[in-house]
């Protein structure tokens, strides 16, 4: 008697309580658009705050470095030796280093160099390793086996050292350092191309395009690397802040890019000299070394967390 | 297992040579001959001095020469430092880099675990955020950013800490904090991520079920299982403290390999710098060589697959 009563006072019957029944073409209804695996990707990419964050470091790091220079009074190489060692101020934002050198657009130019060291070690790294490990992963047996051990032999020799001894011979220049850090720098991605390769090969798409007379290459860099492309972004992404790093490394040892040219590098071991007395000498390009890392390095690893399956949740 | 240790010894070995005969070349390769002086010398010293040198010989035969001394650990003699070895010149600075690289190592795989496990722990909480807010830090800081930053506020600022040198144990504190952040990091998200990994494993669910305390799964079950990353990366944090210190050792004033390495790049010391490069090289690849023998000690996996067939 009491739920009648109830269910009257708030409109509700007992029928609406029913249960409705299987039925089977309720089922298959689509609720929401399907998405496809490149929208997953960005979804799970873009929901990352920290990883967006990175990537609009990364964007206006790259904005500044290629306008601000542009824009300022002051370039990165006139002396002004009245100057000397200001303090940041409405005319030098930065300050300005021993030879009153504007710092603001020292920085910038200094960022310039680093993103390009950056980003062409990255890109000769991408080519080299697609290609070698390309060939590693598809052909395997004997091919693979010697490819395989000539890069271990490589790998085994110390990064820095063949870089160090590199730049101690050859002249000091950008593209010195470029050439210095592909020798082995390459390695790393062929290895990750290989074990991607070796995984795609035999899937039934590869086949398929063999039986149609496709080409080894043809199958390698049509079918099998653009399904590789994940793993690929990732250690792309992961290469350009190892590779900043290097040319800063270098550039504070004297053996990277030659003044008037600015760098991170050199700048933060001209700073250091000065710290106690003009500490914004080493403060900003410390700084924007820090950030521009941060930035990378966090964009990276949500692209990694993007694109590995076992993610998704 | 003995094939295995084997076939990565003969590889070393390969890498090895290939280094030293690309030094080798390399350094002959540079224009102009390392006697040459400002100072205006006769034709028959100029000779007198190759021939103490060795430089009047063949090419193949002064590589021989090296390769033989090489292999009785004899690295040549400097060309800027009157009568100094490169033997001599590494002993007086190597125990400065010795001391603190192992205390750099200790810190970084201590720190390191520790920040790891608790960050595995407490997944997704609060202090798994900070420490990987801490780890992202040390992959973003490079040393020579931080190394200035620690001096400046801790020696300059607080007078806590002494600005150089490297004589008593407090002097340690600062180089070892900065040289062996970035391998926290690394080790710290090596560890979180495997360890969260055998968390959810089968085993884990298994000893759960058989009712072992929650101490006795983390250390006993999970932890041995996910450590093993760690061992991999033991001979590539031994290069980051090798180069890392280099630059350290210029920061704080210690006088190390680090910093020697880098007078004799500025000073153009061929000798040196060739002597130094093969030391470090050697130095590096044995560090690599025995982490690959422990990581095959540790998994039981490996050791099952290595006394079959080398991989």
């Amino acid at each position: 008697m009491q739920p009648e009563v109830q269910a009257g006072a708030s409109g509700l019957s007992p029928e609406q309580f029913s249960p409705l029944g299987r039925n089977a073409a309720d089922f298959e209804k689509v609720v929401r658009k399907s998405r496809t695996a490149w929208q997953d990707i960005r979804y799970r990419l873009t929901s990352n705050k920290l990883a967006m964050f990175g990537l609009i470091l990364m964007v206006v790091i790259a904005l500044f470095a290629i306008f601000a220079p542009m824009f300022s009074h002051f370039n990165y190489y006139s002396n002004d030796l009245n100057n000397a060692n200001a303090a940041p101020s409405y005319t030098h934002w930065f300050g300005t280093d021993d030879l009153g050198r504007d710092m603001y657009v020292r920085t910038w130019k200094g960022a310039q160099v680093s993103l390009f060291v950056g980003l062409a070690a990255a890109l000769i790294d991408l080519f080299i390793g697609i290609v070698y490990g390309g060939i590693m992963g598809y052909f395997g047996g004997k091919v693979d086996e010697i490819m395989n051990r000539f890069a271990e032999i490589l790998y085994a020799i110390p990064y820095l050292l063949v870089v160090i001894l590199l730049l101690v011979i050859m002249p000091p220049s950008l593209t010195t350092i470029i050439v210095a850090m592909s020798i082995t720098g390459w390695i790393n991605m062929a290895w990750i191309v290989r074990g991607e390769i070796m995984r795609l090969k035999n899937q039934e798409y590869a086949l398929a395009s063999k039986a149609l007379g496709a080409g080894s290459m043809r199958i390698i860099f049509r079918h099998l690397i653009p399904n590789a492309i994940g793993p690929i972004l990732v250690t792309l992404t992961l290469t350009v802040p190892s590779a900043m790093f290097t040319e800063a490394f270098l550039s504070f040892l004297g053996l990277g890019v030659q003044s008037p040219v600015s760098s991170w590098g050199m700048m933060i071991s001209d700073g250091v000299k000065a710290m106690t007395v003009y500490p914004w000498r080493i403060l900003f390009p410390a700084l924007f070394l820090s950030i521009t890392m941060f930035a990378f390095n966090v964009f990276g690893d949500g692209l990694r967390d993007a694109f590995d399956p076992k993610m998704k949740q | 297992m003995v094939r295995y240790i084997l076939t990565k010894f003969v590889f070393m070995f390969l890498s090895l040579f290939l280094l030293v005969t690309a030094t080798f070349a390399l350094m002959n390769a540079v224009p102009g001959s390392p006697l040459q002086s400002e100072k205006a010398t006769t034709e028959q010293i100029q000779k007198n001095m190759e021939a103490y040198y060795g430089l009047d010989k063949p090419l193949i035969v002064q590589y021989g020469v090296y390769l033989k001394n090489l292999a009785h650990f004899d690295l040549g003699i400097s060309m800027k430092k009157r009568f100094q070895s490169v033997n001599k010149a590494i002993s007086r600075s190597f125990g400065y880099s010795f001391r603190l690289g192992i205390a750099s190592i200790i810190t970084s795989v201590v720190a390191g675990c520790a920040l790891g496990i608790i960050a595995a722990l407490y997944h997704r909480k609060f202090l798994d955020n900070l420490a990987m807010i801490i780890a992202v830090l040390g992959l973003a800081v490079p040393s020579m950013v931080l190394a200035p930053l620690l001096q400046y506020l801790f020696s300059v600022k607080f007078r806590w800490f002494p600005v150089t040198g490297l004589k008593h144990p407090i002097d340690y504190v600062l180089p070892t904090i900065a040289l062996s952040l970035m391998s926290i990091a690394v080790i710290a998200r090596l560890i979180r991520s495997s360890l969260i990994e055998s968390l959810h494993a089968d085993f884990i669910k298994t000893a759960k079920a058989k009712g072992l305390a929650g101490h006795v799964i983390v250390w006993k079950h999970a932890l041995r299982n996910s450590i093993l990353p760690v061992v991999t990366y033991l001979g590539y944090l031994t290069a980051g403290v090798i180069t890392g210190s280099i630059i350290i050792e210029q920061i704080f004033g210690i006088p190390g390999m680090g910093q020697f390495f880098v007078s004799c790049v500025t000073d153009r010391d061929y000798p040196m710098i060739m002597g130094t490069t093969i030391f470090y090289a050697i130095l590096l690849i044995l560090c690599r060589f025995l982490a690959d023998i422990v990581y095959v000690l540790v998994d039981p996996r490996m050791r099952a697959s290595a006394g079959k067939a080398v991989k």
